[in-house]
């Protein structure tokens, strides 16, 4: 079964739904496919229902600010697909996409990826046990079903997030034992040399410093940390961190970590787009035009897997993503496409300053990006640091060589939490640059299919 | 380690955890329910046998794969629950079925 439209957008979040919006209000055919069953993405998570719920209060103003980004979708005409996992996007614009039993394809004259961040993954000793889960995931149950920690819960970690969430919890009636800033002190100093960039959007700095003062104000003890570390048999039942030299230790059944985040560059990388290594945000990002142009011809991508600029940063790109569909197919002129375009690249040039500020204030440490021997890497196939210096040792040069040594990255998820750090891990014991270490090569099915799924698939054309 | 938020016009949908009856929302995903149901680890890993539970509950780390309705090697962070919906841990790899055998026995 083929579907086919003008512009094809895989993802719901603020990218995909603004950009879907801005094609069908050109005239243009277009669908948005989502795994989620609900529109808005992460950051919009549940949003419809939550401005009706318990947590939409506490979620905040910013969160809200969705309600009428996913609304105007609504109203778009635009098809919606919610429940999709797409397994395979290919180079001439074909996205395959799964409901669990069978595989809808869907041709797009162009082809949208907006996927997304993810959390920067948080290599520490102990995070695999049971109970040390990401701040973002938290964060994602409270949005969608209205779940706060209630035990011995702390969060680790750096960030605009743990702020965040902290005060959501508090106002959610949640409770937080205590958050372990991780946050390298000399980040302040170098990006401080930031700060007119960050006070060009004073609004967004104004918030930062509300939650910074909310969290003061708010009883909730707070620890300076330059390790954590989760202990715990079977499950984690205690949190230590390191200040000073000197390790300290709580009771904890619930450890949530956060150290920032980063492109979900799995589909563009499965689709052969070239990537750059963006060294202030450590972490690749598809090479993108103004537009949202990929090197492969109709493959676009906007939002923060293009690298991470933010929700309303984001919602721009998508827009300009659909104008420049909509130039490509021949439904307006260059002149208009370009016309349209410069409010959404003078909002864009609010959005943008404050990055470079947030990018080096919340730099990760050196030890999270390349952990000690000990600690695992990869999670699925559970390989410490070690055996990945120990590959690069006796030869292995890349990440693809690390996957035949010792199967790093090659579990279930396909080395989404461990390609980073094994990107880092290999520069730094070669003397090369990560952009020069490069990352795993990424091969379909991107999600779980079943063999008899793949033998009812049929090619489009 | 986590409750629910009352929420007065949210509905009930009851699934089955580890064999046990369990009532959530009807929005919440599988791993959210086991989650709440206290189970602990939702897998053992199939290379070291270690407990393993939800990291991302976004749909990228894989932790939270469980047999769900008998189906193994779901992303529980990606199955909104149903009535009666029954959730597994998913005990080291995962279980080859016979073609034509009953996934749900």
């Amino acid at each position: 079964m083929s579907e086919s439209f003008d512009l094809v957008v895989v993802g719901a979040g603020p990218a995909g739904l603004a950009a879907a919006t801005e094609a069908a209000g050109l005239g243009l055919s277009a669908v948005v496919i989502d795994e989620q069953p609900e529109p808005g993405g992460q950051i919009y998570r549940a949003v419809e229902r939550a401005a009706r719920g318990v947590a939409g209060d506490a979620l905040g103003e910013d969160y809200r600010h969705g309600a009428g980004v996913v609304a105007a979708f609504r109203a778009s005409g635009a098809v919606y697909r919610p429940g999709l996992q797409v397994w395979q996007v290919e180079q001439e614009g074909e996205v395959l996409a799964s409901d669990g039993e069978s595989t809808t394809s869907f041709v797009g004259k162009r082809v949208l990826i907006a996927v997304g961040a993810m959390e920067r993954p948080v290599p520490i000793p102990g995070w695999t046990l049971p109970g040390v889960m990401g701040v973002g995931a938290a964060q994602v149950m409270l949005k969608a079903s209205g779940i706060v920690p209630a035990g011995d819960t702390w969060v680790a970690g750096s960030g605009p997030l743990p702020l965040l969430y902290l005060a959501q919890v508090a106002a959610a009636g949640g409770r937080i034992a205590g958050y372990i800033d991780t946050t390298p002190p000399g980040n302040r100093w170098t990006a401080a040399a930031h700060l007119g960039g960050a006070l060009r959007n004073f609004p967004y700095v104004r918030k930062g410093l509300a939650l910074r003062a909310h969290l003061k104000g708010s009883g909730i003890p707070v620890e300076a940390a330059d390790a954590v570390a989760a202990t715990g048999d079977g499950k984690v039942e205690r949190v230590r961190w390191r200040v000073g030299g000197q390790w300290k230790e709580a009771p904890c059944d619930l450890l949530l970590l956060h150290e920032g985040v980063v492109p979900n560059a799995h589909v563009t990388m499965a689709v052969g787009c070239a990537h750059d290594w963006d060294d202030r945000q450590r972490c690749f990002r598809p090479h993108l035009d103004a537009w949202g142009h990929t090197d492969i011809g109709p493959i676009m991508v906007a939002g923060d897997c293009g690298g991470i600029e933010g929700a309303r940063a984001a919602e721009v790109r998508g827009r300009l993503a659909a104008l420049a569909t909509a130039a490509g197919v021949g439904r307006i002129t260059a002149e208009e496409r370009d016309r349209r375009a410069q409010p959404l690249r003078r909002e864009l040039g609010r959005h943008l300053p404050i990055r470079a500020f947030l990018d080096t204030l919340f730099a990760p440490r050196r030890d999270l990006l390349s952990p000690a021997d000990d600690v695992v890497v990869c999670r699925c196939e559970a390989i410490t640091a070690k055996k990945v210096r120990d590959a690069v040792a006796i030869g292995a040069v890349g990440p693809n060589q690390t996957k035949a040594f010792i199967r790093s990255g090659m579990g279930p998820c396909q080395g989404r939490l461990c390609g980073l750090t094994v990107t880092e891990v290999i520069a730094e014991a070669t003397g090369k640059t990560p952009g020069e270490v490069g990352f795993f090569r990424i091969r379909p099915p991107l999600k779980p299919l079943t063999i008899g799924e793949l033998a009812t698939v049929t090619p489009a054309g | 380690m986590l409750r629910k938020l009352p929420d007065p016009a949210g509905g009930v949908v009851t699934v089955i955890v580890e064999g046990r009856p369990c009532e959530v929302g009807p929005n919440d995903t599988a791993a959210a329910a086991a989650l709440l149901a206290g189970i602990g680890h939702t897998r053992t890993s199939p290379v070291t046998g270690e407990p393993r539970a939800p990291f991302c509950m976004m749909g990228v780390c894989h932790e939270c794969l469980m047999v769900i309705d008998g189906v193994p090697s779901r992303q529980a962070c990606l199955v909104t629950v149903r009535e009666g919906m029954r959730i597994d841990r998913q005990v080291g790899p995962r279980a080859l079925q016979p073609a034509g055998a009953d996934a749900h026995v």
